[in-house]
């Protein structure tokens, strides 16, 4: 066994600390060790998005970062999505838009879609289907995807104006 | 208590509208469980150790060290396993293909597998696992494993199907053969006659959930399993006969599942699972990863195909033949088979004939993927279609829809086609705008239409009516794709409650009777029915409640949105009661009210699609970009057609990827070069435009509702459709998917230098 | 009137279409003709006439009754002059 390393990190805003074998990535440490499984594994080689999550704002795939670097960072992760116990503007329009059939995708598009539209509050259909061609589903062709994301995009635009 | 499945053309108030899912919540919040998402007390994990080779004999597994390694729980070899050779054919090359016996057949072919305390050991005791391997001839290629002097890969394998059994084995597998009338004659008849040849590459379904599974074996026999699948009453009983359980105490239990349009009917690591755990004595969790998904499951097949049709000046098709050659992987399979059913079953064809070879080959064993065997043999079809329409100068379009099957048509397997959508999906094809929308220099346009039977089978559920009237649906099929929604508007229809009302739920194995597979898109077809049947075995139940209630003969009550009525002189002043009143009752009336309902779901409607494309060809990098795709799809009924649509859209994405980009690359050496979704490339989002989609309806006589089943129909056509789009755009046929940049250079530079060679010459 | 009562009495023989691998099972014959009145009757008659058959049989069929795909409810009742056709068992993704 490798040697583990104690880590400190915060998930979701909540301190999680955990041992964490040097060549473990934080994939399976958020799965396995955070309790955080809406983090899916795909393909553990960078290429599907599923495991996408946030590490100190910035979008990564975390089965290509190791467990052990999440020592004294922020992670955010799909289950941080929710606020108050209500969902986020991005989950409603994906239920509304149907834009989720078998859903193994869904909380790496939701991560991603979020900092997509945290950095970009109107970002025209190009830019969205650049910024989440990081994320494979197999199961929608992507098109209610899109359209969740812009129809999210379009009301939160709304509702700041107010 | 019978009932009939006609249809019977009833008004719908809740059917057919856009209802949210009731498990979206579940999936937007990272909450619903998957394969890989359930855990138990003391599992170990299991990985397994796959052959290198694409054909080998294994002379000597020593597992002894990995044995020592502490935290190692388990090792196991095909000599843990039962020998089934010699029994059931089947079962036998389903055990095999989970766990090499022997010879490793394939690239990725399991041949031992380890149970430990965590990943890092099981990884370390698969290194310590000493496999002496002795090389055999190979071959990959579905043509040259039919050539005479290819490496015969199965001794026992004697060609079926044939007038004269062969006296020698070969990698032939089966010869199938379909059709009617006389093709010599029709032949004769034509005016012009195209033939030509096509090959496909294999491609996987590639759904994004690898498979995983958590097993426990008891020592006396009682089993769990909790397995993404697409069929946990399959696994089940697959499961018990490869290692000898009593199905009964199996209880599989199918978690959400993360995609598998047909990879996920087979069992491939689940019953090494079951194994060690029973070596073990705890719990195994096994979760393959990408490049095991890639390299041992199973994969479609790819095809060499031969097409010839004749046609009068007229238009009219006078014979047509079909020559398929399929190869299934290591085993035996049904795949040419399929495509003699299917190549021209859109087509009002008097003469034809469709000949197929399924052809082993050192590859993982072919599943089924959507529409198995469909879309490769449409494509050699609707290529040659065009090309004949062209040569008789006829609009491509109008030549299909002269030819187009309709009710009446015998199909290509034999029956007469009963009511079916093909020709209105043509016409709404033709009238469509996207049809009418101007192309620029450079792009191009095509059309292709494509069949898939769709079927039903056994199917069995339960509902359940709680004091406070909200409904308990329990079903057998998986949920691939928002099932769950269209169930419970169909018992809420039927009941005339509220959509919120209806909850369903997935049943285990061990709380439902058997069903059948959710494959060939028969998930809302049949439990649909099934479910139609139990409620209205439930109102039955409720009207003899409703008659105690109010003190008047059961003959007396009528059912009406929701409310039993009594009718007849002296019952006016009577009140109505609502199912809420008659359920808080039910306690003091009779006890609980249920309706049950097991039906062999036979007679699914055929399903048949038209789809446009519209693309563009980069002359310099061969390119392709969809510019915008149309899907014209007869559902029968759409239920949910927000569902209905998603299905049609993904279907069609992933016959784009089919067309333009996926294939398995086997090297010299037999092994597989990309199994990664890096090299292995399916469609992202940058990739694709909107799907616009067309719903027809054109209700199925077979079922209460109309339903003919949705998901598969639309892999179908985009092969064609996009071979004759970029025929169109660059004045250059493809004939060999996929239409990769590569390729469509290549065939640019043939041209090009056919040119050449002719205004020199 | 005549001619239709003649086949009432007679007997419930219906001609049963071959496709596929299972002609070959019959001795390569396109259609045969068999006294059935159920889906059940015919297979367990096919079996009896065809030894060859019957691997076919165990492999899985599917019949077809005016259109209609039966996979596996072998009650099915097959109607005087119904058009019979036997097919192998599909499957499906
Ligand atoms: S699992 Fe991390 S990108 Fe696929
Ligand atoms: S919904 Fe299944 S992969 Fe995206």
């Amino acid at each position: 066994m490798s040697d583990a390393v104690l880590v400190s990190t915060k998930v979701n805003g909540d301190v999680v600390e955990f041992a964490c074998p040097t060549d473990e990535v934080l994939m399976d440490s958020l799965r396995d060790r955070a309790g955080m499984n809406g983090v899916k594994e795909g393909c553990g080689t960078g290429d599907c998005g599923a495991c996408s999550v946030t590490l100190d704002g910035q979008l990564v795939c975390s089965c290509l970062v190791l467990g052990v670097e999440a020592n004294g960072r922020e992670i955010g992760t799909v289950e941080g999505l929710t606020e108050d116990g209500k969902l986020h503007p991005l989950q409603e329009k994906f239920i509304e838009h149907a834009a989720l059939q078998c859903g193994i995708c869904t909380p790496g598009f939701l991560v991603a879609a979020k900092a997509l539209l945290d950095n970009n509050a109107n970002p025209t259909e190009t830019e969205i289907r650049y910024a989440l061609a990081g994320n494979l589903c197999r199961c929608t062709g992507y098109d209610k995807i899109v359209r969740a994301v812009q129809a999210t995009a379009k009301d939160l635009r709304k509702s700041k104006k107010r | 208590m019978a009932h009939d499945n006609s249809y019977t053309g009833q008004k719908f108030e809740v059917v057919g509208n856009r209802f949210l899912r009731p498990d979206g919540i579940d999936k937007v919040t990272g909450k619903a469980r998957y394969g890989a998402d359930a855990n138990a007390p003391g599992q170990l994990v299991g990985l397994v150790l796959r052959s290198p080779h694409a054909h080998a004999k294994i002379k000597k597994i020593d597992t002894s060290k990995a044995e020592k390694l502490p935290g190692v729980k388990a090792v196991i070899t095909s000599d843990d396993l039962p020998d089934l050779t010699g029994g059931n054919a089947g079962n036998a090359h389903i055990l095999e293909n989970c766990m090499a016996r022997g010879r490793a057949l394939y690239d990725g072919h399991a041949v031992a597998a380890v149970a430990a305390v965590d990943r890092q050991t099981a990884r370390q005791a698969l290194k310590l696992i000493k496999v002496s391997y002795q090389k055999l001839p190979h071959v990959t290629d579905v043509d040259e494993a039919m050539a005479p002097d290819a490496p015969v890969i199965h001794d026992w394998c004697f060609t079926a199907g044939l007038e004269e059994k062969p006296t020698k084995p070969s990698n032939i597998a089966n010869r199938t053969q379909m059709g009617h009338g006389d093709v010599d004659a029709g032949f004769a008849a034509a005016d012009v006659i195209i033939e030509k040849s096509y090959k496909t590459e294999q491609t996987h379904q590639g759904y994004i959930e690898p498979h995983a599974c958590l097993a426990s074996v008891n020592p006396d026999g009682t089993s769990e399993l909790w397995v993404t699948t697409q069929g946990p009453f399959s696994y089940r009983s697959v499961c018990a006969a490869l290692l000898g359980l009593d199905i009964a105490k199996l209880k599989v239990t199918s978690s959400e599942i993360g995609g598998g349009f047909g990879g996920k009917t087979h069992v491939w690591t689940e019953p090494l699972a079951l194994a060690l755990s029973r070596k073990a004595n705890r719990p195994v969790k096994l979760v393959m990863t990408r490049d095991e998904v890639f390299r041992a499951t199973g994969p479609t097949a790819s095809t060499s195909v031969d097409v010839k049709i004749g046609a009068t000046r007229k238009g009219k098709i006078t014979a047509a033949t079909l020559e398929l050659r399929y190869q299934g992987g290591a085993f035996p399979g049904p795949w040419a088979m399929l495509a003699c059913m299917t190549g021209f079953a859109c087509y009002n064809i008097e003469n034809q004939r469709s000949v197929g070879w399924d052809v082993i080959v050192n590859r993982p064993k072919v599943a089924a993927y959507r529409a198995p065997s469909a879309p490769m043999a449409a494509y050699a079809v609707e290529s040659t279609m065009d090309l004949v329409a062209d040569a008789i100068g006829m609009d491509a379009v109008d030549f299909r829809l002269k030819n187009v099957a309709k009710e009446g048509t015998q199909a290509p397997y034999g029956p007469i086609y009963g009511p079916i959508g093909i020709e209105a999906a043509l016409k709404a094809v033709k009238k469509h705008p996207h049809m009418k929308s101007r192309l620029k220099k450079g792009q191009g346009r095509g059309v292709a239409c494509g069949f898939w039977f769709n079927i039903g089978g056994q199917t069995c559920v339960d509902l359940n009516i709680g004091t406070d009237g909200t409904v308990n649906l329990a079903v057998g099929t998986v949920d691939v794709g928002g099932a769950r929604s269209s169930l419970a508007m169909i018992a809420a229809e039927e009941l005339g409650v509220g959509y919120d009302d209806v909850k369903v739920h997935v049943a285990d194995t061990s709380s439902l009777g058997h069903n059948d597979t959710t494959e060939g898109s028969r998930g809302t077809f049949s439990s649909g029915m099934a479910a139609i049947f139990a409620a209205r075995d439930a109102i039955e139940v409720l009207k003899g409640r409703a008659a105690k209630m109010l003190d008047v003969p059961v003959e007396d009550i009528v059912w009406e949105h929701g409310e039993a009525r009594a009718t007849g002189k002296g019952h006016g002043n009577l009140p109505k009661l609502s199912l809420k009143e008659i359920a808080a009752k039910s306690p003091n009336t009779g006890g609980p009210i249920a309706g049950h309902n097991e039906v062999v779901a036979d007679g699914a409607g055929m399903g048949f699609a038209a789809h446009i494309c519209d693309l563009e060809v980069d002359q310099e990098t061969g390119h392709t970009e969809i510019l915008r795709y149309t899907v014209v799809q007869d559902a029968g009924k759409a239920i949910n057609p927000d569902y209905v649509e998603g299905q049609f859209q993904g279907a069609a994405a992933q016959g784009i990827g089919w067309a333009l980009n996926e294939e398995y690359i086997y090297g010299k050496d037999g092994r597989l070069q990309n199994p990664g979704f890096l090299d292995y490339r399916i469609p992202v989002c940058s990739d694709l435009p909107f799907i616009d989609t067309k719903i027809l309806e054109i209700p199925n006589p077979t079922h209460p509702y109309g339903i003919r089943g949705v998901g598969e129909t639309s892999i179908v056509p985009p092969l064609g459709a996009i071979g004759n789009a970029i025929a169109n755009a660059t004045g250059v046929r493809m004939n060999h998917v996929p239409m990769s940049p590569v390729r469509v250079l290549d065939a640019l530079d043939q041209a090009a230098q056919y040119e050449e060679q002719v205004s020199a010459g | 009137m005549h001619s239709t009562r003649q086949r009432n009495t007679k007997n419930r023989s219906v001609q049963v279409s071959l496709n596929g691998a299972l002609r070959s099972g019959a001795g390569g014959a396109a259609s045969i003709d068999i006294e059935a009145a159920t889906i059940a009757e015919l297979l367990t008659k096919l079996a009896e006439r065809y030894p060859d058959m019957s691997t076919h049989l165990e492999k899985g069929i599917a019949v077809a009754i005016n259109g209609t795909v039966y996979r596996d409810d072998w009650t099915q009742k097959i109607p005087q002059g119904a058009e019979v056709f036997l097919m192998p068992r599909i499957e499906g993704g």
